[in-house]
C-alpha cells in the first residue's frame, strides 16, 4: 500500500489565492521523493497540508491519504494519531522549531515517551540513544537549552526529535538551508544514513538542486504551486522539459560556475 | 550547565545585575513578611489597647508613638503588614487564575468569541481599578474578603489581556507547529510549551500587579472602603493620621514608608524574576 497518496491537492488562502494547484504524487513505504522549487512555490505549504497542519487562513482541497487516512478536512483527533507515528517533519530553521525554554533532552524525550510509552530510566536510556544516533552527547547537549548549542547541533537535535516517534515517513522541509555548507553535508549524510537504516520513506523539500540530488532519485519541480515537471533527478538535470526547470538548472549551473566550485 | 557555549563574562555580568535587584527585593519583602509572621505570635501591645497617651511621640514605651486613640503604632503597623500581604497574595491568586484561564480561552477561541472576550476585557480595563473595586465593595459590603475579590477581579482583566496576546504570539511560533507534527495534543502544548513560554513575562506582570494590589487596598482603606476598623490596614492608618499629620507626622510617615518598602521590594523582585525565569536572556545579555 502506498504510505502517502496525494491526489489533486490544492491549497488556497481564505481570500481565494491559490498556493498549490492540482498536485498529485504517491510515495510508497521506504521510497524517496524530492520537491524542488524556489521560495514561494508552495513546497512548505504542501508539507504542512500533508500533516494537516495548515495555519489559520489556509484551506486544502483534493485528497491526501496518509497511511490510508484522509487528511484533507479531517478533525484534529483523527490527525493526532498520524503525527509522529506515521509522519514526522524536520523544519528549515531549528532555532525556531525548538522550544527556547525547554532543555534539549526533554524535547527529545517527549515524542519517545508519547509514542513508545517509555518512562524513567528506560526513557533516559532511549533519549541518550536517540541523541547518540545523531552524534550528540546526552550529558552535554541533553542539558542545554537550544540557544546554547550550534545551528548544526540544533538541527541534529530536531532530527532526533522527529525520529524519536519512529515514523514511517520523514518530511524534511529545507533541513539544511539555515546551515553553513560544511554542516549541510554532515546533516545530509546523517539524514541519508538514518532514513536508509530505518527503511523510512522520505519527502525531501528544497530549492537547492545539488542538495536534492544528493538525497533522492525521483523529483517533482514546483513552480507557483503547480508541478511543472517530474522524473528522475538525472533526467531533470540533463534534459529539462519545462522552461522553468531549464531556467532553474541553468541558474544553478551559473552559480556553481561563478563560485568556481564542483 | 558547565558546558554551555556562552561567554562567561556576560553571564557573570547578568548574574550580578540580577542578584542585585532580586536580592534587594527579597530583603525588603522578606522584612515585611517576617514582621507579618511575627505579628501572628507576638505584638508589643494588644491591637485594641488604648492605654497609651494620645498621639505620644516615639520613645521607649511606644517605639513609634501612638495614634489619636492612644494605640501603639508599631502594633498597628505589624497587623497592617499581615493585611497587605494577604491582600496582595489573595488578589494576585484570583487575578492570575481567572486571568490566565480567560486569556487562554480567548486565544484559542473562534474569532467571534475571541472578539467578544477582548471587547469585554477592554471595557473592564477602561474602568479605573479603584472605581471597579468601589462598585464591588459597595455591592458586597466592606470586608477584607470583598476587597481581595474586587482587586483580584479588576486585575484578572489585565492579566487576561496579556495572557491572550502572549499566547497568540507563542501559537504563531514554529516550535508549536513542530510539537504538533510530533503528535502533541493541544492540552500538552498548553502545559509544556505555551505556559512556560508566557510565564517569564506573565510572572513579572503578576509581581507588579502584587504591588498595584497593595496600593489599591491602601487607597480603598484610605477612602474608608477597605477592611472595617479592627483591621489596621496601612491605608487606614494613613487616613486616620491625616488630621494630625502636622502635629504627629510619624503616624502618617510610618505606614507610608512601610507601603513604599513593600511595593518597591515587589517591583525589584519582578525585575529580578524576568531574568531568572527566562534562560534565553541569560545568554543574550
Amino acid at each position: 500500500m502506498t504510505l502517502l497518496s496525494v491526489t489533486n491537492l490544492g491549497v488556497h488562502t481564505d481570500a481565494g489565492n491559490p498556493l498549490v494547484h492540482d498536485l498529485s504524487f504517491d510515495l510508497a513505504a521506504g521510497a524517496r521523493l524530492g520537491l524542488i522549487g524556489e521560495s514561494g512555490s508552495g513546497k512548505s505549504v504542501t508539507s504542512l497540508a500533508v500533516t494537516g497542519l495548515l495555519g489559520a487562513g489556509l484551506a486544502a482541497t483534493g485528497s491526501v491519504l496518509l497511511d490510508g487516512v484522509q487528511v484533507v478536512g479531517a478533525a484534529e483527533r483523527r490527525l493526532v494519531p498520524l503525527r509522529g507515528r506515521v509522519a514526522s517533519v524536520v523544519f528549515q530553521e531549528p532555532l525556531t522549531a525548538l522550544d527556547p525554554l525547554m532543555r534539549i533532552g526533554r524535547q527529545v524525550a517527549e515524542p519517545i515517551a508519547r509514542h513508545r510509552g517509555l518512562r524513567g530510566t528506560a526513557l533516559r536510556a532511549a533519549v541518550a540513544e536517540a541523541l547518540a544516533e545523531v552524534s550528540l552527547d546526552e550529558a552535554r547537549i541533553g542539558q542545554a537549552f537550544p540557544h546554547e548549542i550550534s545551528g548544526g547541533q540544533r538541527q541534529r537535535a530536531a532530527i532526533a526529535i522527529a525520529l524519536g516517534s519512529r515514523p514511517q515517513l520523514l518530511i524534511a522541509d529545507e533541513p539544511t538551508t539555515a546551515l553553513d555548507v560544511t554542516v549541510q553535508a554532515q546533516i545530509l549524510r546523517l539524514l541519508d544514513d538514518l532514513v536508509d537504516a530505518r527503511g523510512m520513506a522520505l519527502l525531501f523539500i528544497s530549492h537547492d538542486l545539488a542538495v536534492v540530488s544528493a538525497m533522492t532519485r525521483e523529483v517533482i519541480v514546483l513552480s507557483s504551486g503547480v508541478a511543472v515537471e517530474r522524473g528522475t533527478i538525472d533526467r531533470v538535470l540533463s534534459a529539462p522539459e519545462h522552461p522553468y526547470t531549464a531556467q532553474l538548472v541553468h541558474s544553478a549551473r551559473g552559480l556553481d560556475d561563478m563560485l568556481g566550485t564542483r | 550547565m558547565s558546558a554551555v557555549l556562552i561567554a562567561p563574562a556576560d553571564v557573570a555580568g547578568a548574574r550580578r545585575n540580577r542578584s542585585w535587584t532580586l536580592l534587594a527585593g527579597l530583603v525588603l519583602v522578606g522584612a515585611v513578611l517576617l514582621v507579618a509572621l511575627l505579628s501572628l505570635v507576638w505584638l508589643p501591645y494588644a491591637p485594641a489597647d488604648t492605654t497609651g497617651t494620645r498621639l505620644e511621640a516615639p520613645g521607649g514605651t511606644h517605639w513609634l508613638g501612638t495614634d489619636k486613640l492612644g494605640r501603639d503604632l508599631v502594633t498597628q503597623l505589624m497587623i497592617g503588614a499581615r493585611i497587605a500581604l494577604v491582600v496582595g497574595l489573595g488578589s494576585v491568586a484570583i487575578g492570575a487564575i481567572l486571568g490566565i484561564t480567560i486569556g487562554l480561552t480567548a486565544a484559542f477561541a473562534v474569532s467571534w468569541l475571541d472578539d467578544t472576550i477582548s471587547a469585554a476585557l477592554d471595557v473592564v480595563i477602561a474602568f479605573p481599578v479603584l472605581l471597579l473595586a468601589m462598585l464591588i465593595v459597595a455591592a458586597q459590603g466592606a470586608s477584607l474578603g470583598s476587597v481581595i475579590v474586587a482587586i483580584g477581579l479588576a486585575m484578572s482583566a489585565v492579566v487576561a489581556r496579556l495572557t491572550r496576546v502572549l499566547t497568540k504570539r507563542v501559537l504563531g511560533e514554529q516550535f508549536v507547529t513542530a510539537a504538533r507534527t510530533s503528535g502533541t495534543r493541544w492540552p500538552g502544548i498548553v502545559v509544556r510549551h505555551i505556559l512556560p513560554n508566557i510565564w517569564p513575562t506573565l510572572s513579572v506582570n503578576l509581581a507588579l500587579q502584587f504591588g498595584v494590589a497593595v496600593l489599591a487596598e491602601a487607597s480603598l482603606s484610605y477612602l474608608g472602603l477597605g477592611a472595617p476598623p479592627p483591621n489596621a490596614s496601612w491605608g487606614r492608618l494613613l487616613q486616620e493620621a491625616q488630621g494630625t499629620v502636622i502635629t504627629a507626622p510619624v503616624g502618617a510617615i510610618a505606614p507610608g514608608v512601610a507601603l513604599i518598602m513593600l511595593v518597591i521590594g515587589v517591583n525589584f523582585i519582578a525585575d529580578g524574576l524576568r531574568d531568572v525565569a527566562d534562560p534565553a536572556r541569560k545568554g543574550s545579555r
